[in-house]
């Protein structure tokens, strides 16, 4: 392996990883502070993925278009489904049993899917790149690497500082961070904790559902695209510690380059390492890299 | 058998199970060649369950792997099965419930050290790795699997007792399987054994306080069902004649999961329930002559009726008699109340 190949497997980690951060981000943000295992987190990134495709020539038409215009409908769209859903189908969850809701958000997993087959169907589309952003920068002699590629990794490391920002330096995370530790006194002091998750829930939401716009140029539409993710999400989660920020961000980039340099180094056993690597992890710390606390 | 059934509602248990059976053993005399197809896999889906509601509903483990144990039963049957003849059931079943409990114990004995939602996600990390071994490498196969040439035969000293390539034989074999495994682990769950592990599921620091070291419980426990898994894993290879990586993948180990928690935990009844709830919620949403072109978006129909199932049965499908009952006293209550 060259420099200039190593180099550009590099980035593609990193920009995996990253992607992989802002899907495990919300789904460790609703795990950890509410309670609650989402397992139809996956599918927002498959509805964020088919609403880059389907909502395009929607948006061209109404507003005169361009990539930028469909990501803010697609973001409100998504805060919007985020927060009638938790309204609907989550509200009423918290004081069941954790596999209530595992059996909850399955249903609505399929359901998702379903829907998605009904409306924009069971075809794979890809979706081009912004024009703005479609080049190639050089890279070495003969590489190069797409530009897109750089612009996801901006937009993850942008909306992690901002979910820093938020949880640790605002008086909505520090309520946010009160009611995860105990949520009947964060009521009593008078916080509309209801509120407060329904706002946790729809930015989680749309979080996943921005990962999924942002990745559609790269990785294609496709339907399964969801449970895929989802289930790299959960490890990603697990090994960063429950409802850590630090360490899902920590736990994906570790997954990113596992991931992308193992299909390089033994394309055979890429898919084994990853959960080879988690359970190695889970049995030297039992609770993760970082614990939330 | 006085000491189990010390309640008339252990007893009214006893009889929904055994009209259950009764009923089971009659469909091959009634119905056609498709419905005691469909009823055979889910008798075989059912043994899984009740190999999986051991530790979620019992035990309090949820496993997110069990899939692996089912594969690896299945696997084992197909490939240690001879290429161009039959084995014989005496070596094959044991051959492949082994290769599962083998497995189970490796896989028990690490994730026993976490818990929670980490005891899930590694449960699910040693699943993964199996799938990949048989996905990824020449081992089992790649993504097309590998066939059953020859299904075995039950053979006692030359005389051949039982054939499973006849839809019948196999029918009644896995019935019988599947009455066995619900009276083993009825009996197991009464045993001081069963006792232990409730008392680690309600509260397991209080166990160890009590002088219990409920580490070697949970395993013995893990391997039980891993072993029971491969059981299904045995019985659904024999059924098809062919083994695929799907047997291993996550879908199967949610699937059976939603089983029990649709059927009610903590109640083997739960488990066969769930299985044939699920079975036939399955078939309804698929069937034509009821949705019609409509039916091939069957998956929509199912995850709306477990949404529904969630909202509407707290305790599963098994609470549901309970939630009428409470529902109808409640209202005789209230009317008398305002007579008063």
């Amino acid at each position: 392996m060259d420099f200039a190949t190593f180099l550009i497997q590099c980035l593609n980690a990193l920009q995996y990883g990253l992607l992989l951060f802002l899907v495990a981000a919300g789904l460790t943000l609703i795990f950890g502070i509410m309670g609650v295992i989402n397992l139809a987190h996956g599918s927002f990134y498959m509805i964020g993925a088919y609403m880059a495709y389907a909502l395009a020539p929607v948006v061209a038409g109404t507003f005169g278009g361009g990539f930028f215009a469909t990501l803010f409908v697609g973001l409100v769209l998504a805060v919007i489904l985020g927060y009638v859903l938790e309204w609907v189908f989550f509200s009423f969850l918290y004081e069941r049993e954790h596999l209530q809701q595992v059996l909850m958000t399955y249903g609505l997993i399929l359901v998702f899917e379903e829907l998605r087959s009904l409306i924009v169907g069971d075809d794979v589309h890809g979706v081009a790149p912004p024009p703005l952003l479609a080049g190639t920068l050089p890279l070495g002699e003969v590489m190069t690497y797409p530009v897109y590629r750089l612009f996801i990794s901006g937009v993850c490391l942008l909306l992690a500082g901002g979910m820093w920002f938020v949880f640790t330096r605002t008086r909505l995370g520090m309520m946010i961070r009160a009611g995860s530790s105990n949520r009947e006194m964060v009521q009593s002091l008078g916080v509309d904790i209801k509120f407060l998750y329904r706002v946790v829930f729809a930015a989680g939401v749309a979080v996943a559902v921005l990962a999924g716009m942002v990745a559609a140029p790269v990785s294609s539409v496709y339907p399964g695209m969801g449970s895929q993710v989802l289930i790299i999400c959960f490890v990603v989660v697990v090994i960063g510690g429950i409802g850590s920020i630090r360490g899902a961000l920590l736990a994906a980039l570790l997954i990113g380059f596992v991931d992308t340099f193992g299909k390089v180094v033994f394309p055979q056993a890429a898919g084994v390492l990853v959960y080879l690597l988690m359970a190695l992890i889970l049995l030297w710390k039992p609770d993760g890299l970082f614990k939330a606390g | 058998m006085n000491a189990l059934l010390s309640s008339s509602a252990d007893r009214g248990k006893l009889v929904f199970v055994l009209l259950v059976f009764a009923a089971l053993a009659l469909v091959p005399l009634l119905a056609g060649q498709f419905a005691v197809d469909l009823v055979t896999k889910t008798m075989v889906y059912a043994i899984f369950a009740l190999s999986l509601e051991l530790l979620v509903g019992t035990t309090g483990l949820v496993c997110f792997g069990h899939a692996a144990l089912f594969g690896i039963g299945a696997y084992a049957a197909v490939m240690l099965s001879p290429e161009s003849d039959a084995a014989n059931l005496l070596w094959l079943l044991p051959a492949a419930v082994l290769a599962a409990a083998v497995y189970a114990a490796c896989m028990g004995a690490l994730s026993l050290r976490t818990k929670g939602v980490y005891f899930i996600m590694v449960t699910l990390a040693f699943a993964q790795m199996a799938y990949y071994v048989v996905h990824d490498t020449p081992l089992g196969g790649g993504t097309d699997g590998i066939y059953l040439n020859v299904k075995p035969v039950l053979s006692v000293g030359g005389h051949m007792l039982l054939d499973l390539a006849q839809a019948g034989s196999f029918y009644a074999f896995t019935l019988v399987l599947l009455a066995a495994v619900f009276a083993f682990l009825a009996v197991l769950l009464r045993s001081r054994f069963g006792r232990a592990l409730a008392g680690i599921k309600a509260n397991e620091q209080r166990m160890r306080a009590t002088g219990f070291a409920t580490y070697p419980y949970k395993l013995a426990a893990f391997v039980v069902s891993g072993a029971l898994a491969g059981l299904a894993g045995f019985l659904f290879a024999v059924k098809d004649g062919v083994v695929n990586p799907e047997l291993m993948a996550w879908h199967l180990s949610g699937a059976v999961l939603i089983m029990i928690i649709l059927g009610g935990l903590g109640h083997l009844r739960g488990a066969l329930i769930g299985a044939f709830a699920f079975a036939l919620l399955q078939e309804f949403f698929k069937s034509e002559a009821i949705f019609g072109h409509f039916a091939k978006h069957w998956h929509l129909g199912l995850g709306l009726a477990i949404i529904a199932s969630v909202a509407l049965l707290p305790d599963g499908l098994v609470g549901l008699p309970a939630q009428w009952r409470q529902r109808l006293l409640g209202k005789a209550r209230g009317a008398a109340g305002e007579q008063a």
